[in-house]
C-alpha cells in the first residue's frame, strides 16, 4: 500500500481515538465552586473576548484572578479570544460575563471538544506526520508505524486541552534539525509564548543553534545566522507581547502571572524530587523561601549542564533530540511549580526518539502516563486510560519488536559499557538487569493501578496511593535522567559524524 | 523475555487486529445508544423474571420479544451475569432503566460474545487461497479479509453505538459458510440451522443454502458437462439434514408448541401490520415506488387530475410505523413483495442448480437473496444491508471484479445506515471511522489488484443484479426525512 493511505488510516486512528476519549468526562465536570481545567479555557474565553486587552492579566472587579486567572503568555489569550468569537457566533451565553461561570451544557461541551480536536489536526499531527515522513534509513512500514505509536500516546489523548504549545514545539524540533534555522526557532518561539512550560525546551534549543553557529565559523557565516536567529527571536517576541510593551507595569505583571515565585517549590502530587524528598524531610518548612528558590534553580542547572556543554561543541541532531529529552526531564525533576502535567513536556522529545531506542521509550512513555494515575482518576479515565496504554502498548510492541531489542547495541549503552568494562571486566549483564527491571516496573506499576482503583486509603494517611504513585515514578525518573544523560555523553564518535537528521 | 517477543512480534498479526478493534469498542462504550438498548434491559428483564409461558405473552414494555426462542435462551444466560451488575434492570417495571452498570454491563456482553466472529473470521480466512499475494503481510488476502471483517463500519456502529447482537450472529452465519467451503455440509447445515433460530432474518438466504445443499451435497456427484446426474441422490444425506433442522426446530419452538403458543410466537415473529417501510425507510425500491407515488400525487393535484379529497390523510415519512395506502400507484401487499423478491432471486437460484460452481458460487447465490430480499422484501431495515456487505467481504479477495463490486456495495451500504446515528456528539466518530474503514478498503483492494478503476464491473449475470443497488441508494440519500428525536416503530415485519 502507498504511504500516503497507509499515513491517512494512521491519522484517521489518531483522530478517533481522541474523539471517543473527549466524549468521557472533563476536568472539573460537575463540581462546583471551581470545576476544573475545563471551566478555565470556558472563562479564559470570556475574560479575553469581554474586557480590553489591558485588563487581561490584572485583578479587577471584573477579573477576580482567584478564579482561574489567565496565567499563561499571551499566545493562549490571543487563541482563547479566537476561540471566544466562535463561541459567539453559536452561543453568546457561553461567554457572557460574570454570568457563563461554571456554565455546562452539552452542546458547550462539544464546541470545546471540537476546538481541541481542530487544534491537534492543524498543528500538532501534520507535525507528527512530517517527523516521521523525515526519518532517515528506516523503512516506510516503520515510518508509518512510528507515526501511529506516537500518535497513540496516551498522555497527550487524555490530557484534554489542546496542545498548540507541542504541536508549535514539533515544528521547531523539525525546522532546525532540517536547518530550516529560522522557520524552527520562530516556531519554537511561537511555542514558548503559548506556554511559558516551554522554556524546559529552550537550552537544548539555544545550545544546538549556538553550537552550529561556532561549527560555521563566528567570524563568516556563523555570525551571520548568529545575527539573523537573535534578530527572529527578538522580532518574534516583540510580536506577540506588541499590546503589552507600551507599559513596564503591564509587562511585569504578565511576568508575575507568568513565574509566581512567591507559590513555593511544589503543590499537590507530583513525580518530582522535591515533592518526594518532603516525604522523609519537609523542606518546604525547613528552608526559607529564597533560599528554596537557589536550590532548586542550582540542582537543574548543574543536572542539565553536562549535556548541554556538549550540545554546544558537538552539535548533532541526534544529540540535539536526547538533550531535549534529558533537560526536559532535570527540568521536571529539580524545578520549582511543576505540574504534573509538565511530564508530556519530557514525553514529546522521548516520543522523537522513538525509532532510535523503542524498548526505553516505550518504557519512559508508559511510566510517564502512569505518573498521571492520580490526576486521571480525579477525572475519571479510568477506562480509556487502560484502553489507550494497552493500544499503546501493543502497538509499540508490535511495530518495533521491543523484546528483541534489549542488547546492549540496541540500548546505545556499548561505549558505556565497554568503558566501564576497562574497570569492572565482569560488567557484562546490564541488558539482563534492564529486562528484569523493566518486569517489576511494570508489575509494580499495574498493582498500584489496581490498589489505586479498588481499594479506599487509610483513614491516617488519605493521600498515601498518590503519594506512592509519585514516589515510585519519580524514581523511574530519576533513572531515565541517568540513562539518557550517559547515551549522550558516551556518544560515540561515529555517532558524531552521521548526516543531518539521524 | 524473548519467548514475550516472539509472541508479540512474530505471526500473531490476527491477535493484534482482534484485539485492537476490541480495545476501539470499549472506547465507544460512553456513545449514543438507541431504544435496541432499552429493548433488549427488557427481555433481560423478561426472561429472568418470568416463566416460560410468559415470555411470548408480557408486554408491559411496548418492546415485545420478537426473536425466536433461542434468542430468548440467550438472553436468559445473559440476565444470571446481569444479576452480579445491577439487580435493578432485571425488574420488568424499570422501563428506560440505565443505570452506568447497566449500560457496562449490555456494551460488554456485546463486546464479549464478539468473540464467537472473532473466531469465524478466523475460520474464514483459512478457506482464502493467498498463493498470488505478495510477500509483505499486509498485502495477503487472508490480512485484508481480516480487517475488511473485524473493522466493518457498519457492524461496529450497529453493534457497538447503535447497540445490538448481530456480532456474533453474523459469526455463525460466517462460520457456516466457512464450513460449507471446508466440505463440512453437516456442521454448515446445523449452524445455519441454529442461526435461524437465533434471529429469522436470516431467512433472506434460507433459499441459498437450500438449493445449494440439495443440489451439491445430496446428489454426490456430476455428470462429466456439469449437469446433474440424478442417481447419485443419496437419501442418507437427505434425511441426515432433516433431522438436523427437524431437531433443532424441536429444541426452539418445542417448548412453546407444547404449551400451545406456536400461533403466539409465530405471530410476534411476523408482525405483518408493520406497513411496508420502516420509519426510517431502507434504502430499497419501495422507497422508490413510495416517492415516485408521492410525485405523481403532487402532479396529479397541480393538473387538477386528482380529486383532494380522496387521498388518504396518513403521510409515509411522518415516522410512525403504520399501514397506508398509495395514491396513484396500486397499494402493495405483503404478498406482492414476496412474489417480487421470489422473481428476484430466481436466476441466482436457477444457476446454482443447474451450474453448480461449488462454495463461491453459493456464496454468491447467498449475497444475491441477501439483496434481492433488501430490494423488495416487506419492512425491511437499513440494518439487513450487513447481510450482504460481509460475505461479499470474503468474495472481495478473491477476484478483482468481485472487489468493485464490493466496494460500491459497501460504500453505499455504510453510507445508508449513516442516519442510525442523528446525536452531534457521534457525527465526528462516524464519519471519522466510515473514512477510515473505505480508505483501507479503497487502497488495500487496489493494491492486491492493482486495478485502476472501479468501473470495471463483470459482465455477469450475477453482476448485473448488483449494479441495480446503486441507482436505488443514491437519489434515496437526497431525500430522507430526518427527525431529531428517537421514532416508534423499531421493529420490522423480519426484525432487524
Amino acid at each position: 500500500m502507498e504511504k500516503w493511505h497507509l499515513m491517512t488510516i494512521v491519522v484517521l486512528i489518531g483522530l478517533t481515538v481522541r474523539w471517543t476519549v473527549s466524549l468521557n468526562s472533563y476536568s472539573g465536570a460537575g463540581k462546583p465552586p471551581m470545576f476544573g481545567d475545563y471551566e478555565a479555557q470556558r472563562h479564559w474565553q470570556e475574560i479575553t473576548f469581554n474586557l480590553p486587552i489591558k485588563q487581561w492579566y490584572f485583578n479587577s472587579s471584573d477579573n477576580n484572578l482567584q478564579y482561574w486567572g489567565l496565567d499563561y503568555p499571551p499566545l493562549t489569550a490571543y487563541h482563547s479570544l479566537l476561540c471566544a468569537y466562535v463561541a459567539k457566533f453559536i452561543n453568546p451565553d457561553w461567554i457572557a460575563l460574570h454570568t457563563s461561570r461554571g456554565y455546562e451544557s452539552q452542546a458547550h461541551k462539544l464546541f470545546m471538544r471540537t476546538t481541541v480536536l481542530i487544534a491537534d489536526l492543524l498543528i500538532y499531527i501534520p507535525a507528527v506526520v512530517l517527523y516521521c515522513c523525515c526519518l532517515k534509513e528506516i523503512s516506510t512500514k516503520k515510518k508509518v508505524a512510528n507515526a501511529l505509536c506516537i500518535l497513540l500516546y496516551p498522555g497527550l489523548i487524555l490530557i484534554d486541552y489542546g496542545h498548540f504549545h507541542l504541536g508549535f514545539a514539533l515544528w521547531g524540533v523539525l525546522g532546525v534539525s532540517c536547518d530550516w534555522d529560522l522557520l524552527g526557532s520562530l516556531a519554537f518561539c511561537l511555542a514558548i509564548n503559548y506556554k511559558q512550560m516551554e522554556l524546559y525546551h529552550s537550552l537544548p534549543f539555544f545550545c544546538f543553534l549556538l553550537g552550529k553557529c561556532f561549527k560555521k565559523g563566528l567570524k563568516g557565516k556563523g555570525f551571520v545566522l548568529l545575527i539573523k536567529l537573535a534578530c527572529t527571536v527578538v522580532a518574534s517576541f516583540i510580536l506577540c507581547w506588541l499590546p503589552f510593551c507600551t507599559e513596564r507595569e503591564q509587562t511585569l505583571q504578565v511576568l508575575r502571572r507568568l513565574f509566581p515565585v512567591d507559590r513555593g517549590l511544589f503543590e499537590d502530587k507530583v513525580a518530582n524530587i522535591w515533592c518526594s524528598f518532603s516525604i522523609f524531610l519537609k523542606i518546604k518548612e525547613i528552608l526559607p523561601h529564597h533560599f528554596q528558590i537557589i536550590i532548586s534553580f542550582c540542582f537543574t542547572f548543574l543536572s542539565l549542564l553536562p549535556a548541554c556543554v556538549k550540545l554546544t561543541l558537538q552539535p548533532s541532531s541526534k544529540g540535539f533530540r536526547f538533550t531535549l529529552v534529558s533537560c526536559a526531564l532535570s527540568f521536571f525533576l529539580f524545578s520549582f511549580q511543576v505540574h504534573e502535567k509538565s511530564i508530556l513536556l519530557v514525553s514529546l522529545p522521548v516520543c522523537l526518539v522513538l525509532s532510535e531506542i523503542p524498548f526505553m521509550s516505550t518504557w519512559f512513555l508508559l511510566v510517564s502516563t502512569f505518573s498521571m494515575l492520580p490526576l486521571l482518576l480525579k477525572d475519571e479515565l479510568l477506562m480509556p486510560l487502560v484502553v489507550t496504554t494497552i493500544a499503546f502498548f501493543i502497538a509499540c510492541a508490535t511495530s518495533f519488536s521491543i523484546f528483541e531489542k534489549t542488547s546492549e547495541e540496541e540500548l546505545q549503552l556499548k561505549s558505556f559499557s565497554l568503558s566501564v568494562r576497562k574497570y569492572l571486566p565482569c560488567f557484562t549483564f546490564l541488558s539482563r538487569i534492564i529486562q528484569y527491571l523493566f518486569l517489576i516496573s511494570v508489575i509494580t506499576m499495574v498493582l498500584l493501578t489496581l490498589i489505586t482503583v479498588t481499594l479506599d486509603p487509610p483513614q491516617k494517611l488519605p493521600d498515601l496511593f498518590s503519594v506512592l504513585v509519585c514516589f515510585v515514578s519519580c524514581l523511574h525518573f530519576l533513572f531515565f535522567l541517568v540513562y539518557f544523560n550517559i547515551i549522550i555523553m558516551w556518544d560515540s564518535k561515529s555517532g558524531r559524524n552521521q548526516k543531518k537528521i539521524n | 523475555m524473548a519467548a514475550l517477543g516472539i509472541a508479540m512480534g512474530g505471526g500473531n498479526w490476527f491477535s493484534a487486529l482482534a484485539l485492537g478493534v476490541t480495545l476501539l469498542k470499549c472506547l465507544l462504550i460512553p456513545t449514543y445508544h438507541s431504544t435496541d438498548f432499552e429493548v433488549h434491559r427488557n427481555w433481560l428483564a423478561i426472561t429472568h423474571s418470568l416463566p416460560v409461558s410468559q415470555w411470548y405473552y408480557e408486554a408491559t414494555s411496548e418492546w415485545t420479544l420478537d426473536y425466536p426462542p433461542f434468542f430468548a435462551w440467550f438472553e436468559y444466560a445473559l440476565s444470571h451475569v446481569a444479576k452480579y451488575f445491577d439487580q435493578e434492570m432485571l425488574n420488568v417495571r424499570n422501563l428506560n432503566y440505565s443505570s452506568s452498570r447497566t449500560l457496562l454491563f449490555q456494551r460488554f456482553s456485546v463486546i464479549f460474545t464478539d468473540a464467537l466472529f472473532v473466531y469465524a473470521v478466523h475460520e474464514c480466512c483459512k478457506c482464502i487461497d493467498g498463493k498470488k499475494a505478495g510477500k509483505e503481510l499486509t498485502e495477503k488476502p487472508k490480512f485484508i479479509l481480516s480487517v475488511l471483517l473485524l473493522w466493518n463500519f457498519g457492524l461496529l456502529i450497529v453493534d457497538h453505538i447503535h447497540f445490538q447482537y448481530n456480532g456474533f450472529l453474523f459469526g455463525l452465519m460466517l462460520l457456516s459458510i466457512a464450513r460449507l467451503f471446508q466440505k463440512r455440509h453437516m456442521e454448515g447445515a446445523f449452524l445455519f440451522a441454529v442461526l435461524l433460530h437465533f434471529k429469522h432474518i436470516y431467512l433472506y438466504v434460507a433459499p441459498a443454502y437450500g438449493v445449494y445443499l440439495l443440489r451439491s451435497y445430496c446428489f454426490t456427484a456430476n455428470k462429466p458437462d456439469g449437469s446433474i446426474r440424478w442417481n447419485s441422490f443419496s437419501f442418507v444425506r437427505v434425511i441426515s439434514l432433516g433431522l438436523i433442522v427437524f431437531l433443532v426446530s424441536a429444541l426452539s419452538l418445542g417448548p412453546f408448541l407444547a404449551l400451545n403458543q406456536l400461533p403466539q410466537v409465530l405471530s410476534r415473529l411476523f408482525p405483518f401490520k408493520r406497513g411496508l417501510c420502516h420509519a426510517y425507510w431502507a434504502p430499497n425500491f419501495w422507497a422508490l415506488y413510495n416517492a415516485l407515488d408521492k410525485v405523481l400525487s403532487i402532479i396529479g393535484l397541480e393538473l387538477k387530475l386528482l380529486d383532494p379529497n380522496k387521498i388518504p390523510k396518513a403521510s409515509m415519512t411522518s415516522g410512525l410505523v403504520q399501514q397506508f395506502q398509495h395514491t396513484v400507484l396500486p397499494s402493495v401487499t405483503p404478498l406482492a413483495t414476496l412474489i417480487c423478491t421470489l422473481i428476484a432471486i430466481l436466476p441466482s437460484v436457477f444457476c446454482l442448480w443447474f451450474k453448480p460452481q461449488g462454495p463461491r458460487g453459493f456464496l454468491r447465490c447467498l449475497i444475491l437473496c441477501a439483496l434481492s430480499s433488501f430490494l423488495f422484501g416487506w419492512h425491511v431495515h437499513e440494518k439487513a444491508i450487513l447481510l450482504a456487505v460481509l460475505p461479499m467481504s470474503l468474495l472481495s479477495v478473491g477476484k478483482a471484479g468481485d472487489a468493485s463490486i464490493f466496494l460500491i456495495l459497501t460504500t453505499t451500504g455504510h453510507y445508508s445506515l449513516f442516519p442510525l446515528l442523528f446525536t452531534a456528539p457521534e457525527l465526528p466518530t462516524k464519519i471519522l471511522l466510515m473514512l477510515l474503514f473505505t480508505t483501507y478498503s479503497i487502497s488495500s483492494l487496489k493494491t492486491l489488484f492493482s486495478v485502476p478503476s472501479f468501473k470495471k464491473i463483470k459482465e455477469k449475470k450475477d453482476g448485473r443484479d448488483l449494479v441495480l443497488l446503486l441507482p436505488v441508494s443514491l437519489p434515496k440519500q437526497g431525500g430522507r426525512a430526518r427527525t431529531s428525536r428517537e421514532l416508534p416503530g423499531r421493529c420490522t415485519a423480519f426484525p432487524a
